[in-house]
C-alpha cells in the first residue's frame, strides 16, 4: 500500500497519544481514507498489522461506521443532512437539486466521477437548515437556488482541473 | 409582559465582533485565569464547589455533575481519565460546535479545571467525525495552550501534568452514548456496555475509573469556580442551576441558539417571543423540547401538576418553563436543549417516518428489541408515507415501541421508542386518518419528510 510521507508520518504520531495501541484504528483509518479516498482490504490488513490486531477488528470498525467507506467515490463529496430539521425546512428539495445539476441519484458515483451526493444524518446546524456538506465544509441554508450556486461553483472548479 | 433576557455566560463571546479563537484573544478576555485559581486550591475543594453548584450534566440525562465526579473510583490505583464527549448528534441539538468552533479554550480551561479536581492525568476529546474543522481548531487551541504551560507536563509550574488528545469519530449516533463512546476510543464498534459492571466511574476507558462530560458541561465549570458554587446555584432556579443554551430549529421565525438561565423562560416564550412565532400564516402545532428522541408536545394539550404544597396547576404548552424538572414532569425532558418545531403544514405521520429513519440508522444492533424494532417502526411508517397505510398502523407501532424501551442495554432503546410512543398517543387522529388522508392527494405531502 502507498501512502504518502506525510500520512505515515501522522500515523506514527498519533499511535502512542493511547496506552492501547488499538484505540488508534479511527484515526489511522481518517488518516488513510483521507489519503487514499477509502479504505481498501489492503488497508485493512496494513492497520492490523500496524496496530497488532487482526484484520477483522479493524474490518468490523470499518463497516460499522457511516463514515468509512470500502470503494472510491467522486472527487467531490456532496452530504445533504436527511434529519428532521432540515427536512422542515426542504432538506429533501435540496437533495433533488443536488441530483439533478449533476444527473447522479444519491447514493451514486457521477459518470464523470467527479461527484458523489448522499443523504447523511444529522450534522449538528439544525438553527441554520437545510444544511449541506461539501467535503469539509459546511454549507449553511441551503435551498434549491444555493445548490444550484454551489454545484456551478462545482462544476467550474472541475473544468479547470 | 416581555421574555426574560438572554443571560450568556457560556456563549458571551460567540459571534462578538473582533472575538478571535486564538489563545491571545482568550487571555485578553480574562481566559485562564480561573486555571490559576483552580491550581491553587485543593482538588476535593473544587469537586465541592461543583456539588454546591447543582450543576445537572447538558448532554442529555441532566445527571448531578458533582455527583458524577464523587462516584469516581480513587482507590484502584489505576489511573482516571476524562473523555469530553463533543459527539454532538442529537438531532436538534447544534450548541457545542459553536464552543469548538469559536471558543475552544474555553472548553480546554473547563477540562483542564476538571483534570485538576478529579487527579486526571490524561484527557481525550471525543469529537463528531462530521466536524473535521473542529478538530483543526481544537488542535491548535491545545498546541497553543501546550506551548503555554496550559496543557501538559507541568502546569503552570505546579507540576501537575495533563494531556489531551482529540479523537475523532466516524458518523455514529451512538457513540454520543457515554460506554459506547468508550468503546470507540478504544478503536472498537461502539456497542454500549451494561450497567453493572460497567459503570465509567469505576470501570470505564481501559477499565479504569473514567469521567465522561458533556462540552457544554465542562465549560459551566471554569464559571464555578469563578463564581463560587453557592453563587452559581443562584441562578437559574432550584435544582435546575446554571444557565442553558436552546437551540430552536424547524418553523420559527428565528431559529437560533439562546442561554438562559435555566427555567426562568417559558416555551411560549422562547418560541413566541424570542423567535418571532409561527412562519407567516402558520400556526404552531408540536414542539420536541430536548433533542428528537423527547416526547413530543402537542400544542393545546395542558398538563396538571403537583405543587409541593399538595395544590396543583395547570400548565399549557406555552406555560412549561425549559427546566430539566417541570419538561419531565410533562412527561417529555430537557434532554440536550435541542426544540425542534412544527407548524400546522406537518403531517405527523411524515415528521414520525423522517424520525424513524434516523433511528433505525443508527441502532448500533447490538440488543435485538432496538435493532429490529427501530427497523421495524421505520419500515411501518415508510410504507404509509407510500400509500400503503392502514387504520390500525398507529396501535401496531405503538405495540413495537413498547416491547423495545426498558428491554435494551443502553438507552438508544428508550431514544428510539419515545418518539414513536408520543407521536401516536397525541396524534393518533392523524395515524387513523392518513390512508384517507393521503387519497385526498396534496394536502399531505406538500413537504418532502421522508
Amino acid at each position: 500500500m502507498k501512502l504518502k510521507p506525510e500520512t505515515l508520518r501522522r500515523i506514527d504520531e498519533v499511535i502512542p497519544h493511547y496506552p492501547v495501541k488499538r484505540s488508534a484504528t479511527l484515526p489511522l483509518l481518517h488518516l488513510i481514507q483521507e489519503d487514499a479516498g477509502y479504505i481498501s482490504s489492503e488497508a485493512v490488513e496494513w492497520v492490523a498489522a500496524k496496530l497488532e490486531l487482526q484484520p477483522i477488528n479493524v474490518l468490523e470498525v470499518v463497516t460499522f461506521y457511516p463514515m468509512f467507506r470500502q470503494k472510491p467515490i467522486g472527487r467531490r463529496h456532496i452530504k445533504v443532512c436527511r434529519t428532521l430539521s432540515c427536512a422542515l425546512m426542504g432538506g429533501y428539495k435540496t437533495c433533488e437539486s443536488f441530483e439533478k445539476e449533476f444527473n447522479t441519484p444519491r447514493g451514486e458515483v457521477s459518470a464523470d466521477g467527479e461527484v458523489t451526493i448522499e443523504f447523511v444524518e444529522c450534522l449538528a446546524s439544525c438553527g441554520t437548515a437545510p444544511v449541506v456538506m461539501i467535503d469539509d465544509d459546511l454549507h449553511e441554508k441551503v435551498d434549491c437556488a444555493k445548490a444550484k450556486q454551489l454545484s456551478d461553483q462545482i462544476k467550474a472548479e472541475s473544468k479547470k482541473r | 409582559m416581555p421574555a426574560p433576557q438572554q443571560r450568556r455566560i457560556i456563549f458571551r463571546h460567540i459571534d462578538e465582533p473582533g472575538y478571535t479563537n486564538d489563545l491571545a484573544c482568550y487571555v485578553r478576555h480574562g481566559g485562564y485565569e480561573m486555571l490559576k485559581k483552580a491550581v491553587a486550591m485543593a482538588p476535593a475543594a473544587l469537586i465541592e464547589e461543583v456539588k454546591k453548584s447543582g450543576l445537572r450534566g447538558r448532554g442529555g440525562a441532566g445527571f448531578p455533575c458533582g455527583v458524577k465526579w464523587s462516584l469516581v473510583d480513587r482507590k484502584s490505583g489505576k489511573p482516571i481519565y476524562l473523555v469530553v464527549n463533543a459527539d454532538e448528534s442529537e438531532p436538534g441539538t447544534f450548541k457545542d460546535r459553536y464552543i469548538i468552533h469559536q471558543d475552544p479554550h474555553q472548553l480546554i480551561e473547563g477540562i483542564m479545571i476538571s483534570s485538576f479536581a478529579n487527579n486526571v492525568k490524561q484527557a481525550y476529546i471525543y469529537i463528531r467525525g462530521e466536524m473535521p474543522h473542529g478538530a483543526r481548531i481544537l488542535e491548535k487551541a491545545i498546541a497553543e495552550a501546550r506551548a503555554a504551560n496550559l496543557v501538559g507536563p507541568n502546569i503552570l509550574g505546579t507540576g501537575y501534568g495533563c494531556e489531551i488528545y482529540v479523537h475523532r469519530g466516524a458518523g455514529a449516533y451512538i457513540c454520543g452514548e457515554e460506554t459506547g463512546l468508550i468503546e470507540s476510543l478504544e478503536g472498537k464498534r461502539p456497542y454500549p456496555r451494561i450497567k453493572p459492571p460497567y459503570f465509567p466511574a469505576v470501570l470505564g476507558l481501559y477499565q479504569c475509573p473514567t469521567i465522561v462530560n458533556n462540552v457544554e458541561t465542562l465549560c459551566h465549570v471554569k464559571h464555578i469556580v469563578e463564581m463560587g458554587g453557592d453563587a452559581y446555584a443562584k441562578i437559574g432556579t432550584p435544582n435546575n442551576t446554571g444557565t442553558r443554551i436552546l437551540c430552536v430549529s424547524g418553523h420559527v421565525q428565528k431559529p437560533g441558539y439562546y442561554e438562559y438561565e435555566v427555567g426562568t423562560i417559558t416555551l411560549g416564550e422562547l418560541l413566541n417571543e424570542v423567535c418571532g412565532g409561527p412562519l407567516p400564516g402558520r400556526k404552531f402545532k408540536a414542539v420536541i423540547p430536548g433533542g428528537s428522541s423527547a416526547k413530543i408536545l402537542r400544542f393545546g394539550e395542558t398538563f396538571t401538576l403537583k405543587n409541593k404544597d399538595g395544590s396543583s396547576r395547570t400548565l399549557t404548552v406555552e406555560d412549561i418553563p425549559m427546566d430539566f424538572d417541570t419538561l419531565a414532569a410533562c412527561g417529555t425532558m430537557g434532554g440536550s436543549g435541542g426544540v425542534i418545531v412544527m407548524d400546522d403544514s406537518v403531517n405527523m405521520v411524515e415528521a414520525l417516518a423522517n424520525i424513524n429513519a434516523f433511528y433505525a440508522h443508527e441502532s448500533c444492533g447490538q440488543c435485538t428489541p432496538c435493532r429490529e424494532g427501530s427497523l421495524w417502526m421505520k419500515k411501518i411508517t415508510t410504507r404509509m408515507v407510500h400509500d400503503h397505510a392502514r387504520t390500525e398502523d398507529g396501535a401496531l407501532l405503538k405495540s413495537v415501541a413498547d416491547q423495545i424501551a426498558g428491554r435494551t442495554i443502553c438507552a438508544f432503546g428508550e431514544a428510539c421508542s419515545w418518539p414513536t410512543q408520543s407521536f401516536v398517543a397525541k396524534f393518533g387522529d392523524e395515524f387513523r386518518a392518513y390512508p384517507e388522508t393521503k387519497k385526498a392527494a396534496k394536502s399531505a405531502g406538500t413537504l418532502e419528510l421522508v
